[in-house]
């Protein structure tokens, strides 16, 4: 299942999704998946940062931030071995980065740094992906490649959580979507949900809603 | 021949041989995450706030180690501490409190006699002066601060890297950023022997910062970084001998003096290929305008 994010800036979705990821930890309330404390399950999801938030001269190849990914279930005091480089490959490969795993992650164009860490993400056997602006930047060719990754998770039975600030993407493409302004307005499918009404509530009067003549 | 093998006939000569490889390497290494991570400004610092422990364990006739660990470790762990609340901006609180460290040495230092001859080897370093103890010292820290920086490679890489994800993923960032601070600390505090504290610094940056240059893989980078800092170091100590320097300062100058020719030779970073990849952008925009004017015409 695709979820959509959306609110103004300073709705807190961005401060959502880190909470789920464990990156902040909640002033008031839990977080749980599968039933389970979120901390306990912190493998199983997989977070893909903000472009900002990364250190991009850090000399690292794509098939070095993929298998980061990996680290986990590799585990302390031990190296990725000869499986994890295969499965990096591979996702980088179902990205359309075949080939350029040797490459340094600053030689790529900022949509396919976005697929090599959803590549990352795909590695990481998550049972939950956050995305954090993924659409920031990114032309009509990426765009096709990401949306065909997000299809993959949301088959494998993964769920996909996306805070976006692209409106028409979350109404083309994404199965429900939660309208957050500090609180949350709405929660539910997209054909119900993404209404003028939530719409209003959520962003107050910075954005125009024009409905079709239909 | 006898150039390099003269020297090596004096045993303090040997163990300052010594010495400076393993500083070397280790410099070499830990570097690496000073130069990657930042780091190089709280290095300064780090190296100046050890100087009252220094001075200490020196009028107790201790072994200067003993009291620069003490206060390199509180130093760093105050460091960790203070860059976690933001409430005091962490450049100037850094800044003010170790320029006061550093005086404080320099007062207790001033109430002992010989003040002028002791503030030197202190503040330079006193390589030719390292006995065999020092040297194993050096060895046992260089094998503890190197085990443990490659052991846990992979967590200080993605930290650096992506210290979001490092969270999501369930690492402790805190605990390594301040085990990172540690390591360096303790680097930079063995070496003080080498090039002392006002130099020291440039041995934990400049290699690093010219292997960077070098290569876009972190491998690569350790490794032409321990080379550059081992030759530097080497190099500096001949050089020193023979020219009759002070031999601190000299490896410095020897690593600044490599750093420069990777600055200006390096394959894709250097002064010389981007100048080359520019002329030859250039080059290349001219072609596809002739050709254009040929179609038209």
């Amino acid at each position: 299942m695709v979820v959509g994010l959306i609110g103004p800036n300073g709705s807190g979705k961005s401060t959502l999704l880190k909470a789920i990821a464990g990156v902040h930890t909640p002033s008031a309330g839990s977080i749980r998946l599968g039933g389970k404390p979120i901390r306990e399950s912190a493998s199983h999801v997989a977070f893909v940062p903000q472009r900002e938030e990364v250190n991009w001269d850090f000399p690292v190849t794509a098939r070095d931030v993929v298998l980061m990914g990996r680290y986990r279930s590799v585990g302390w005091l031990r190296w990725p071995g000869r499986e994890d480089r295969r499965r990096a490959d591979e996702a980088l490969a179902r990205l359309g980065l075949e080939g350029m795993g040797d490459r340094h992650i600053s030689q790529f164009s900022g949509g396919q740094q976005q697929r090599v860490f959803l590549a990352r993400a795909m590695v990481q056997d998550p049972e939950l992906v956050l995305l954090d602006e993924p659409f920031t930047g990114i032309d009509v060719k990426n765009r096709e490649v990401f949306h065909g990754a997000i299809q993959d998770f949301a088959r494998a039975g993964i769920s996909v959580l996306i805070a976006t600030h692209d409106l028409a993407e979350v109404q083309a493409t994404m199965d429900m979507v939660m309208c957050l302004n500090r609180r949350m307005v709405a929660f539910g499918p997209t054909a119900e949900t993404f209404t003028p009404g939530n719409l209003r509530t959520t962003f107050g009067g910075q954005v125009a809603v024009f409905e079709a003549a239909s | 021949m006898s150039w390099l093998t003269e020297p090596l006939e004096y045993p303090f000569m040997q163990r300052a041989l010594m010495e400076v490889v393993i500083i070397g390497v280790l410099c070499g290494l830990v570097g690496c995450f000073v130069v990657l991570r930042g780091l190089a400004f709280i290095g300064d610092a780090l190296a100046h706030a050890v100087f009252p422990g220094v001075v200490l364990s020196y009028v107790a006739g201790r072994s200067i180690l003993f009291g620069a660990f003490i206060f390199g470790s509180l130093t760093a762990l105050g460091i960790g501490i203070l860059s976690r609340s933001r409430r005091v901006s962490e450049d100037s609180a850094i800044g003010v409190i170790f320029a006061a460290f550093f005086a404080l040495g320099v007062v207790i230092l001033s109430r002992q006699g010989g003040f002028r001859q002791d503030l030197g080897s202190l503040l330079f370093g006193n390589i030719l002066g390292v006995s065999t103890t020092d040297v194993w010292v050096t060895l046992v820290v260089a094998l503890i601060v190197g085990g443990i920086l490659l052991g846990l490679l992979k967590e200080f890489t993605l930290t650096a890297f992506d210290p979001t994800m490092a969270r999501s993923a369930g690492y402790p960032v805190f605990a390594l950023d301040l085990l990172l601070l540690l390591l360096v600390s303790a680097t930079i505090v063995v070496s003080l022997q080498t090039v002392g504290n006002i130099l020291i610094l440039a041995l934990v940056v400049t290699p690093p910062a010219a292997a960077r240059l070098l290569t876009d893989r972190l491998s690569h980078m350790m490794m032409a970084s321990v080379g550059l800092a081992v030759f530097s170091g080497v190099a500096g100590l001949f050089i020193s001998y023979h020219a009759a320097t002070a031999a601190g300062a000299t490896i410095v100058l020897t690593a600044t003096g490599v750093f420069l020719v990777c600055v200006v030779l390096a394959p894709t970073h250097g002064l010389l290929a981007t100048s080359r990849a520019r002329r030859r952008g250039r080059h290349h925009a001219h072609h596809f305008h002739t050709n254009e004017e040929i179609e038209v015409s």
